[in-house]
């Protein structure tokens, strides 16, 4: 009978990633409920150092693939692997971060071991012994509880940031295990030829703790100057409304939204935004909403913790200033 | 160099969504579909690779009848012939059925390119594009954003956003590639554009033309299951910042972010 519960680590360069951390900690959470261990699988080159510091997250064991023809990530290689490792130990639950690279992983892993796929959770439970998902359909807009039938592994993704990750507890250790698996050069179509990194030097939307955002009111590309030296000084990224993308102001990269990213952050100002629907879609599960916008009957200040209604001009570069006494 | 771009049709962005009295589902009575935008993105890549390098675009929709307006859209926009995938059965099915069929449908056509969009702005789940390509036995490239074909038209280059920065993945051909906002702007039909289309080639095919057994789709093959919908969680009201002058509103939240939401 298919037992315990498995995540995937995600490292970058060596260095694990944080939504690896949530992973192991929600993972940790279903184990107990479920009274199962946590394995985590963790893939890389020379990357074994980095494995028993798991433990201290929750997992029980960590099965180590070290291979330099796993780092950089490739779909291919990892897909080859990790499947392998699924069929020889049956786990009953795979839990993945919903990061650009996990959510890639999960789909063409889910279609090789030919299971159904829950991408972007918010809430993972335990239901009858069975994992059940809470997922956002329509960006937000719905809300899916799911479950699996006839499928296993039960897989899911979690959406980044949401996720609590457990205090470290430094008394605990995972077994570290070498993983045997298989990898034929032939399988491997795509190659990693160069990484370029984003000059701004910004954390992603996704990844942001705080995120300071513009729309339409900003009204030129220039503008947003007084947006950037809030987010500095806060530590801040910078988002913005499709309408600002669709005026050429700022990259898409930067757009939040339904047809954007979908962004989690402990701290969303939207300045000058009016709050379409699908923007709320991108930014509602944000923790605290602030809205600066002049026009008191917008939409965005229902969703809003905070509301100032005003120029956002008089108010980003005071708010900078009036910040700064508390740092 | 041949192309097929997969599509489907979803909700209007601007649609309100309501659920159903079964729970389970959402009310379509008053909903406008479109053309699912990120697929549109893989309609518009696949007419410009055309245009440099040859070829024939083949366009391939799954869903209800009105899905055959989003193929003719894509038709005149440019693409030369259209198959739409249609079949009562197909109610319901989730993302590895409806992938299922589509392999079904392509698998024997000549091609080197496959497009999707990167997920339908429905269920938000992003896997049939993956699993497409998992049951043709080709590579997947997902959320890209640039596409170069290489000259001898063997090889292509692609630009892939993860976050902080962007891999350059080359891969082999035939390839399959998730289609990201960026990519490109999408051009409109033109109205000469849209005469001809009526004159291309559409074809509809059921799960029976397929050779595929109806028991292994809709409602009852799923297996990601939905045990319910629920609108989104409330937000609590807020509150609107006090003071007389912007300066003084701004003291006032710069306190309120400190003190109170402690998030400075």
């Amino acid at each position: 009978m298919a037992q315990g519960v498995w995540t995937i680590a995600e490292q970058r360069d060596g260095e694990i990633r944080k939504i690896t951390y949530e992973i192991v900690s929600e993972g940790r959470r279903l184990a107990d409920a479920l009274g199962q261990e946590v394995t985590v699988i963790l893939l890389g080159s020379n990357i074994k150092e980095k494995a028993a510091e798991l433990g201290q997250y929750g997992a029980d064991k960590v099965l180590v693939a070290d291979d330099s023809r796993l780092e950089p990530y490739t779909t291919d290689a990892y897909v080859s692997v990790i499947s392998e490792l699924v069929k020889a130990n049956d786990p009953q639950i795979l839990i993945l971060g919903g990061s650009v690279q996990g959510k890639d992983l999960a789909a063409r892993l889910a279609a090789r071991l030919d299971v159904g796929m829950a991408q972007d959770c918010t809430v993972f439970a335990i239901e009858d012994g069975n994992l059940v998902a809470t997922r956002p359909i329509y960006a937000g807009k719905a809300y899916a509880k799911v479950t699996f039938e006839n499928s296993l592994p039960q897989m899911a993704a979690a959406r980044p940031k949401v996720m609590s990750i457990n205090e470290p507890d430094v008394s605990r250790s995972a077994e570290v295990i070498d993983a045997s698996f298989t990898l034929d050069d032939g399988d491997l179509k795509t190659k990693v030829v160069d990484v370029a990194k984003d000059e701004s030097g910004k954390v992603d939307l996704t990844e942001a703790d705080k995120i300071v955002s513009g729309g339409r009111g900003m009204k030129d590309p220039e503008n947003y100057k007084i947006l950037e030296e809030l987010a500095d000084l806060i530590g801040a990224s910078v988002g913005a409304s499709r309408a600002a993308v669709d005026a050429g102001w700022r990259p898409h990269s930067d757009q939040v939204g339904q047809t954007g990213k979908v962004v989690s952050p402990n701290l969303y100002v939207a300045c000058g935004i009016s709050g379409a629907i699908q923007h709320l879609a991108g930014m509602s599960t944000s923790k605290v909403i602030v809205a600066i916008n002049k026009d008191e009957d917008a939409p965005i200040f229902q969703k809003a913790d905070y509301g100032v209604v005003a120029d956002l001009f008089d108010v980003v570069p005071a708010l900078t200033e009036e910040i700064k006494k508390y740092l | 160099m041949n192309i097929i771009v997969c599509l489907k049709q979803v909700p209007d962005t601007e649609s309100q969504i309501k659920i159903g009295s079964d729970g389970k589902s959402i009310v379509t009575d008053d909903i406008k579909w479109i053309m699912n935008p990120y697929d549109e993105f893989g309609v518009e890549e696949a007419l410009r690779l055309k245009e440099k390098h040859g070829g024939e675009v083949t366009v391939v929709g799954l869903g209800p009848k009105r899905v055959t307006e989003s193929l003719r859209t894509a038709l005149a926009m440019g693409a030369d012939k259209g198959i739409l995938i249609s079949d009562e059965a197909l109610d319901g099915s989730d993302s590895l059925a409806n992938a299922k069929a589509i392999a079904e449908a392509v698998k024997d056509l000549d091609y080197d390119l496959i497009f999707t969009g990167q997920r339908g702005m429905d269920d938000d789940l992003g896997l049939v594009g993956a699993t497409i390509a998992e049951l043709l036995g080709i590579p997947q490239l997902s959320l890209i954003n640039k596409v170069e074909v290489a000259e001898d038209g063997k090889s292509v280059k692609v630009d892939r956003p993860i976050e902080g920065e962007t891999l350059i993945i080359e891969s082999t051909l035939p390839a399959l590639i998730t289609a990201q906002k960026g990519l490109n702007e999408p051009r409109y039909a033109s109205l000469p554009g849209i005469m001809k289309a009526k004159k291309k080639p559409l074809e509809e095919k059921t799960l029976a033309d397929l050779g595929l057994d109806s028991a292994e789709f809709g409602e009852g093959a799923r297996k990601l299951k939905i045990l319910e919908l629920t609108s989104p969680p409330d937000r609590a009201a807020g509150k609107i910042v006090e003071g007389e002058t912007p300066q003084e509103k701004a003291a006032e939240l710069a306190k309120l972010l400190h003190d109170e939401a402690k998030v400075l």
